[in-house]
């Protein structure tokens, strides 16, 4: 990496700021949930913020477009950072970004699109990079699915014709090892991350709880998509901490305790300085409580 | 072709028309021939697709929010089901989901009908799966209607996702026009025509009805002319929303109402448009509306056994003897 020693250090600050924020928001709305100030479901990502932040990082927010799924809280949030909008519309406020009608898994803001049908999304990215090839934008989608929608059939007609027609998206897949319930080996046969390669999607499998690795790893991606206008899949293997929604969780303890020490957050707190890391985690849930409370009293 | 012609017409208006579907490209240009040409006319802008209708029908709505204004060719309508959650969870919730960011201008083209001797999977009506959906407008014009304007209406003025159903047995077919036909514009872009078989004076049953049973109705009128039977056909070519007051003004004309289409029995358009007319016309009916559709039953590929099945002019014939006595 060109990128000199001072900037990565400031660099990995601001995707722990913004890791950390997306983690409270997600513990805020679980704390919420519990306390029936909000209805429906809420699907959190904790300890895949990695994900989120390091892809969204690796895009030009002004004109790249992401789709997301029903566990997108993060992908919002790394993409515009309107945790206002975000909580609002969870709480089913009018001030929410779509006015509290689309709720935790329908957000649309700008160039970000959310849909909770697994898969489902797949195609209409692939429709999106079309029309951008077609104008001639330069810009690149962003779809994001985990290992659940895998299952889908919708995402492999999805990569066919990414690929035959040659268009400017990256798949990218978040292995949090769980759909729903279910274990992922339980539920694919094969090798999951070799799938899209059948189709000429060339894949990038990394460890999806580091997102320095993350980071550099989808920069090049998005490059090469934006470069040759061919598809790419970043294969990134995490671990959803928190339960599929709200209390549905069967899970060992001491799975869950492995995979606390191999959390995003964690690791990456022992690359910052301690004092530095402590102050920002209390402003931000500082922040983010002030937040809350204002929109309640509204 | 008319639909050709509205095809070939919203590509040259609007550069944001592209055409989406199986085979389309030239020189097979469709299963059907509606965009035969148009491939070389239009190039880039007529796609040939995989076989993945729901796939494909993805990709559209994705144009859709991008700025495109997406045909989808769907071979056969037998097969909408495979596109039905693009149809009902993606391209008819963003608009409201998103509450009204977005806009999903987009046009499914589909022909939908037997009487070709196609089997079971290959000659259904299923329109009414969609209809009643919100967020969807559901055409179908039958060959008393300019199809092809009304085409590149849905294609280029249309803000709303519309499924526009075609008929196989329209295809071959000129459009028809008649000195004793007005038409009447309730639902912008989508007119309902009215054919009637007398000059002046009421009439003394009114068929309503849409799409390819035009093709039995047309020559049945001609024949009750001759029976001295006063009948007003009328076609909407919009199902959905039903344009209900053109429907009542027509049958407050007079009490006997049949309405015939030609999916199966049960659930269908004609229960949704009886009971509206009921509402609309209680005390007014001299009997009770009449309502013909296909039998409840898979459509049999053997073509006499096909015909027991369908709607024909002979069954629509026998309902109005029988209303009238």
């Amino acid at each position: 990496m060109l990128t000199s020693v001072s900037n990565r250090q400031e660099l990995l600050r601001n995707f722990f700021h913004e890791m950390f924020r997306i983690r409270v928001v997600e513990e805020t709305l679980l704390n919420l949930f519990a306390h029936g100030a909000i209805g429906g479901t809420v699907h959190t990502c904790l300890g895949q913020e990695a994900v989120a932040v390091g892809v969204t990082s690796a895009l030009n927010r002004e004109m790249d477009i992401i789709c997301s799924n029903h566990r997108g809280h993060g992908h919002f949030l790394a993409y515009c950072r309107d945790d206002r909008g975000l909580i609002a519309e969870i709480l089913g406020q009018s001030a929410g970004v779509c006015g509290g009608i689309g709720g935790s898994q329908h957000l649309q803001k700008k160039n970000f699109y959310s849909n909770g049908i697994l898969g489902g999304m797949a195609p209409v990215a692939v429709g999106m990079a079309y029309a951008e090839k077609l104008k001639g934008s330069g810009a690149v989608v962003v779809q994001f699915m985990g290992d659940g929608a895998m299952a889908e059939g919708a995402v492999y007609e999805a990569l066919n014709m990414a690929s035959l027609w040659g268009l400017p998206i990256m798949f990218a897949v978040e292995n949090n090892q769980y759909a729903q319930s279910t274990h992922w080996s339980a539920q694919h046969s094969g090798a999951l991350e070799q799938r899209s390669e059948a189709f000429g999607v060339p894949v990038s499998d990394i460890d999806g709880n580091d997102v320095e690795g993350v980071y550099d790893t989808a920069r090049r991606l998005i490059r090469e998509i934006r470069s040759q206008c061919a598809p790419r899949l970043l294969f990134m293997r995490t671990y959803r901490l928190g339960p599929h929604s709200k209390g549905d969780d069967l899970r060992d303890p001491q799975e869950l305790d492995y995979h606390l020490q191999q959390e995003p957050l964690y690791r990456l707190r022992k690359n910052l300085d301690p004092s530095w890391v402590t102050d920002v985690e209390r402003q931000v849930r500082q922040e983010v409580a002030m937040l809350v409370d204002d929109l309640r009293r509204s | 072709m008319e639909l050709q012609l509205g095809l070939a017409e919203a590509l040259t208006a609007n550069e944001k028309v592209v055409v989406l579907g199986e085979d389309l490209v030239d020189p097979y240009g469709g299963a059907f021939k509606v965009t035969k040409g148009l491939s070389t006319r239009f190039p880039g802008r007529v796609i040939s697709t995989p076989i993945c209708e729901g796939g494909f029908t993805g990709v559209a709505v994705g144009m859709a929010l991008r700025g495109f204004r997406p045909v989808v060719e769907i071979m056969f309508g037998d097969f909408l089901t495979l596109c039905a959650d693009q149809i009902v969870n993606h391209m008819t919730k963003f608009p409201g989901m998103f509450n009204g960011q977005v806009k999903v201008p987009l046009v499914i083209r589909t022909p939908m009908g037997g009487g070709r001797g196609y089997g079971a999977t290959h000659s259904q009506s299923l329109e009414k799966m969609f209809l009643g959906l919100p967020g969807i407008k559901v055409v179908a014009p039958s060959h008393v209607h300019a199809a092809g304007d009304i085409l590149q209406y849905a294609i280029l003025a249309d803000d709303d996702p519309v499924l526009f159903i075609e008929n196989k047995l329209l295809y071959p077919l000129d459009r028809y026009a008649h000195v004793l036909m007005e038409q009447s514009a309730e639902i912008p872009g989508y007119p309902t025509v009215a054919l009637r078989n007398f000059g002046s004076g009421q009439p003394d049953v009114i068929v309503i009805s849409y799409g390819g049973l035009s093709r039995e109705l047309v020559p049945l009128l001609e024949k009750l002319r001759s029976d001295e039977l006063n009948v007003t056909a009328v076609f909407p070519s919009s199902l959905w929303p039903v344009p209900i007051k053109t429907l009542v003004r027509y049958g407050a004309q007079c009490g006997r109402l049949v309405i015939c289409e030609e999916g199966t029995t049960g659930f269908n358009w004609g229960s949704e448009v009886a009971v509206l007319l009921y509402d609309a016309l209680r005390g007014n009916l001299l009997a009770p509306i009449t309502r013909l559709a296909a039998a409840s039953q898979v459509i049999p590929a053997a073509r006499q056994l096909e015909m027991e099945v369908l709607v024909t002019a002979g069954k629509i014939e026998n309902a109005i003897w029988e209303l009238m006595s």
